[in-house]
């Protein structure tokens, strides 16, 4: 049974329990629904719940795990050499899959009749007879291959009957442990709270699982790179120049160095713009005023950061270069720190402006008014008395766009150039490590020289960076919090 | 003989302190103030009751041109303060909250220190010279404020960590600081216990020396307790305002009659 299908008669099921548990708690107390432990709806939903939840469960751990086992019963049909390399084995299964995949196309077209597929033998046909259903084999099909996509179908299939039986089954038992279950005194409510709280925590695990896949990973192939290429040289070199012949140059610091001068830039520009921005629109514009310039500001939000860039290249650079940088005598490129800083410093001032509105806004209205009563003046409430309160999450919003103006790729590369160097003339073309990572990553490369790996070690950077910057700003609003209520 | 004035014979001596001349006051489109006139005597308390909604505080607020704050406000007629009608166009609001100062109905002090929170009036307003002389101010506020030895020893701690007697309290002795010729009370005992309730009547009392004070309140006997002139309010107007005593034992009017013997509010 296909998955999508299964997942229909799952829902069928859950309709099902659904309609029954609700009918069935109505019928203990007779219709007289004062004598439910819970509203006959939270009966409906437990009967669902139990008809759903857990044969969804079942199905997902199945669905990760059958392609592992697959894959280590497999392993006899190949040397064990071949399958000790991570990358060949990961080559090799894409291959078998395809193959049994395409044979499963096959056979579904009416291209081929089961026993055909069986005994399909290896020669130089089964590429032609695949294309004929519109299945494009890379490489020739050894034999082996051919052998243990067979096997994968077996495998496979089996799997998938074994796996839709259990599925059902286990619906069909929850649905009726449900049953079972409902009666006037049951806690239908207690129940489904109990599983609303789990779907809740749930989500909230994800995105730190996430998180912490997202640094396992890259922290595995940062050490890869780290016994390719001597780690101090990458820490405190100072020079940037990969060369994929080899004697590679991979100093961080040129590019550190045009990161933090690119976001210094930025936020010069965003941080007081924005804040005096929701400051404005927080404690001095009118309503109507509010209204119209709040959407307005926010839709430079909206705008595509490789939008913001082309004007980087096409105005603002061109702009410095002729009105500052050759009148000074400071350079003759476009593309510059300046440039880039300017525009991605444009590019947060609604996010630090959106973000400290609100939070100005949620300072109390008592605050405000215990301090006019005082005879204090609107700046004067605002600098001694709003600011301060609010300054926990201002510094929150700063330190967002910080990260978005550290973490910006786009626009760097459109109007700061990729000429890694250490300089403190900001009218001249420098990168950063996005701008690098992206670069070192492009194009044909394979994963296993210092050259493509650093862009892990950079990457590895960024999140040391942006975690310090988070750490730093904690402490910050510890010290400094001025707590209302 | 003469020189030891009992408290009935200053209270005759008492000047106008503030006049208010048909003040009406419109939120939008509606009026919550009908037409008010009242006089304020110096070196008195003068209470405000009526029933929620009757403007009593709208009115309250008027006197330090609080309501210039509300958007939707506006308010005509004429309040005079020393003579000087506060709302003329040559009249900077926040000069005159210098003078008029306010305590809220919730106690609202700002997330600073206690030393801080007093000494945000006096700073702003530049009234002193020396960090002595602030020293000075702090302490007499905190003192006059009945504060002074429940937090002498931890100026330096949040403001907002005090109970919530004491943060009233706190909140007088900020307003006290600015050292103001008026002082406005929204109802400053509502979230309040009795313990703190009476604290903080006590040092309204002894306010009076220094200033006159007006306070809204919803307890009557807190009016009675408090005051020696007693406003009552009905649905935007102002139905009668005399002696306190006078309003409590033998009103005139016949709302005020039900209000203070329970039969309307």
């Amino acid at each position: 049974m296909p998955i999508l299908l299964l997942i229909i008669v799952l829902g069928v099921l859950a309709i099902a329990g659904f309609i029954l548990g609700r009918r069935r708690a109505l019928a203990s107390v007779e219709g007289n629904t004062r004598r439910l432990h819970s509203l006959p709806n939270y009966y409906a939903w437990h009967g669902a719940i139990m008809a759903f939840l857990p044969a969804m469960a079942v199905l997902t751990l199945w669905l990760i795990a059958q392609p592992l086992i697959i894959e280590r019963q497999l392993s006899d049909f190949f040397p064990a050499e071949q399958f000790e390399n991570d990358s060949q084995r990961i080559l090799l299964m894409a291959d078998v899959r395809r193959v049994a995949e395409g044979l499963d196309v096959a056979v579904a077209a009416g291209a081929l009749s089961n026993d055909d597929a069986a005994n399909i033998s290896a020669d130089g046909t089964i590429r032609d007879r695949l294309a004929t259903v519109g299945v494009a084999l890379g490489a020739d099909v050894t034999a082996q291959v051919l052998e243990a996509s067979q096997a994968y179908r077996k495998l496979a299939a089996t799997g998938a009957f074994w796996r839709s039986i259990v599925a059902l089954i286990i619906a069909v038992a929850g649905l009726f442990y449900a049953l079972r279950i409902t009666n006037g005194d049951f806690r239908a409510r207690n129940r489904v709270e109990a599983v609303i709280l789990g779907v809740l925590v749930l989500a909230s695990t994800i995105a730190i699982l996430t998180t912490v896949g997202i640094v396992l990973s890259m922290l595995s192939e940062t050490i890869r790179f780290a016994s390719m290429y001597p780690f101090k040289d990458f820490l405190f070199g100072l020079t940037w120049q990969p060369s994929f012949q080899g004697n590679s140059e991979l100093g961080l610091l040129p590019l550190l160095w045009g990161t933090l001068y690119i976001s210094l830039v930025a936020m010069i520009v965003a941080v007081p713009t924005g804040l005096f921005t929701a400051i404005y629109l927080a404690e001095y514009a009118s309503p109507r005023v509010r209204s119209i310039v709040k959407p307005l500001i926010e839709v430079i939000a909206g705008i595509p950061t490789v939008v913001f860039g082309l004007f980087a290249l096409v105005t603002v650079g061109p702009f410095l270069r002729d009105w500052f940088a050759v009148p000074t005598g400071l350079g003759s490129s476009g593309s510059s720190v300046m440039t880039a800083g300017l525009v991605i410093g444009v590019l947060n001032i609604p996010f630090i402006s959106s973000l400290a509105d609100d939070i100005i806004n949620a300072v109390p209205q008592s605050l405000r008014d215990g301090s006019y009563g005082l005879g204090a003046t609107k700046s004067e409430t605002v600098r001694q008395v709003i600011l301060p309160a609010a300054l926990p999450g201002i510094v929150g919003a700063i330190l967002l766009a910080a990260s978005r103006a550290i973490g910006e790729t786009m626009i760097v590369t459109m109007g700061a150039g990729a000429a890694a160097k250490l300089d403190l003339n900001p009218f001249e073309a420098m990168t950063t490590i996005t701008v690098k990572i992206v670069s070192q990553l492009t194009g044909d490369t394979e994963f296993n020289s210092p050259e493509t790996l650093v862009a892990f070690a950079l990457g590895m950077t960024l999140f040391v960076i942006t975690l310090g910057l988070n750490i730093f700003a904690l402490w910050v609003v510890r010290k400094y919090r001025e707590q209302y209520e | 003989m003469y020189d030891a004035p009992t408290p009935e014979t200053r209270l005759t001596q008492n000047t106008l302190k503030i006049t208010a001349r048909g003040v009406q006051v419109y939120y939008g489109d509606k009026q919550a103030l009908k037409d008010v006139n009242v006089d304020i005597l110096d070196n008195t308390v003068t209470a405000f009751i009526g029933p929620s909604g009757c403007g009593k505080s709208t009115f309250l607020r008027c006197l330090n041109r609080m309501n210039d704050t509300v958007a939707s406000a506006r308010v005509e007629g004429e309040i005079m303060l020393d003579g000087e009608n506060i709302y003329d166009k040559r009249v900077d609001p926040v000069q005159l909250r210098a003078k008029v100062g306010m305590v809220f109905q919730k106690p609202n002090p700002f997330p600073k220190s206690i030393y801080d929170n007093v000494s945000y009036g006096p700073k702003i307003h530049g009234l002193t010279r020396s960090k002595a002389e602030l020293d000075q101010v702090v302490e007499d506020s905190l003192r006059k404020a009945a504060l002074w030895n429940e937090v002498k020893d931890r100026l330096n701690e949040a403001g907002t960590g005090l109970s919530g007697g004491q943060q009233q309290r706190l909140c007088i002795a900020r307003a006290i600081a600015t050292s103001p010729e008026v002082l406005l009370m929204d109802e400053p005992c509502s979230a309040l216990d009795p313990i703190a309730t009476a604290q903080v009547e006590e040092l309204i009392d002894e306010l009076r020396a220094s200033f006159s004070v007006v306070i809204v309140t919803h307890s009557m006997q807190q009016a009675a307790r408090v005051s020696q002139k007693t406003a009552f309010f009905h649905l935007g107007s102002l139905v009668e305002y005399g002696d306190t005593s006078h309003i409590f034992t033998n009103p005139s009017d016949p709302r005020t009659e039900s209000y203070i013997t329970g039969r309307i509010g």
